[in-house]
């Protein structure tokens, strides 16, 4: 991000950088720079609060104010995700115990996710890589490594790191929706993240696939982005 | 598992140096176009998806709201962005700022490259950076507001 704000400001642009990672930013030296102790992924700070993004917006443009720089200031106030808070929402029992417990899941919460597209004018996150009817086949494919199977040649229906990206959002987008949810989508970060991978079946599962991939000896790069860098314990057991 | 491990875990990252320091006076705010540049991969229905360390840039169409994020990272919340896409990618708030005379104009036309990329940077400072700026330039703007994720 700094690294752009150089390039444009080099080229005759005014830039103003909106930056989440202190350490990182402060040796950038960007020539303006608005340190937002926000959570990543949401550098403008409250989603779905106009005047919160807009008072950060204008604070960002009236460093556009000073004389000479690099300017580097703090936005006065603070906002953190320790993904502490308690999800509760309520998974559908199972309907169908002849197919995979995940599989099982995964189809039980599409209604769920469709609703919250709906809510949401249309507009959804997933589908980077899956389609919504690739979805069982994925978590088949996942199943098949996390049982021992190469995974090359366990039939992902596309990358390993994009197709757990697109898992995890369409689970998150669900739970938004499931019967008693508590889930606040404007505040709800890292809770639902933890909520995915400790609670559900495909996280789980997605987990187990990742170990038996890093166990297997396939490469870093393609086990490690399955999930965030900081989720290197062992996967919890299939219940 | 939290946001500020995350932070901790990537605080340290080796940045690129830059020899020189530049330092734009713009025109007046009120009179400015103003673009966004991110780095949170998003895109168009249409659109190439970004690849991982992708070094190029997608020009994103300031009228539509089909939106997607193609960062390849699994470090960073995307709840908040399927629930609003302004706390990435803030269009409407800019609008609202030039209906109401604190900028100028909103730029017909914003940026997103994508995250995650090596630690030189090179193809972004040598070529798809200064590309992008170019279209930039054509469409008039004065300042960049850059968001990461």
């Amino acid at each position: 991000m700094c690294t752009l704000a150089h390039v444009f400001e080099g080229l005759g642009f005014a830039t103003v950088v909106l930056a989440s990672i202190r350490e990182q930013a402060e040796r950038m030296f960007a020539p303006r720079t608005l340190f937002c102790d926000f959570p990543l992924g949401r550098p403008l700070g409250r989603p779905s609060d106009p005047l919160f993004q807009t008072s950060v917006l204008q604070a960002g443009l009236a460093l556009l104010e000073h004389e000479s720089g690099p300017v580097f200031v703090d936005y006065p106030e603070v906002l953190t995700d320790e993904g502490s808070e308690q999800i509760s929402c309520t998974l559908p029992p199972r309907s169908n115990p002849a197919e995979l417990a995940a599989v099982d899941e995964a189809t039980a919460i599409r209604r769920a996710y469709e609703r919250t597209v709906s809510s949401n004018g249309g507009r959804t996150n997933f589908g980077r890589v899956l389609t919504l009817e690739q979805v069982p086949e994925a978590i088949r494919a996942l199943d098949r490594i996390a049982t021992g199977t190469p995974w090359k040649e366990a039939g992902l229906p596309a990358d390993p790191a994009q197709l757990s990206i697109d898992l995890r959002t369409y689970y998150c987008e669900a739970a938004v929706s499931l019967p008693g949810s508590t889930v606040d989508p404007t505040r709800s970060g890292w809770a639902l993240e933890r909520w995915f991978l400790e609670h559900t079946e495909g996280g789980k599962l997605l987990m187990r696939a990742r170990e038996s991939m890093k166990d297997a000896g396939a490469s870093f790069a393609v086990w490690f982005y399955m999930a965030p860098l900081d989720q290197t314990t062992p996967a919890p057991p299939a219940s | 598992m939290s946001d500020a491990e995350i932070k901790r875990a990537v605080a340290a990252i080796p940045v690129p140096e830059f020899a020189e320091q530049f330092f734009v006076r713009p025109p007046k705010l009120s009179d400015c176009t103003v673009a966004i540049v991110t780095t949170a991969g998003l895109h168009h229905h249409g659109h190439d998806a970004f690849t991982a360390r992708d070094t190029s840039y997608r020009m994103l169409d300031g009228e539509r709201r089909d939106i997607r994020m193609g960062h390849w990272s699994p470090n960073f919340d995307r709840v908040g962005f399927s629930n609003d896409y302004n706390v990435v990618y803030p269009v409407d708030r800019l609008r609202e700022l030039a209906a109401a005379g604190v900028i100028g104009r909103v730029a017909p036309r914003h940026v997103s490259f994508t995250g995650n990329q090596d630690e030189t940077m090179t193809a972004l400072r040598l070529d798809s950076g200064p590309a992008a700026a170019e279209e930039l330039r054509c469409d008039g703007i004065d300042v960049i507001v850059l968001t990461p994720v």
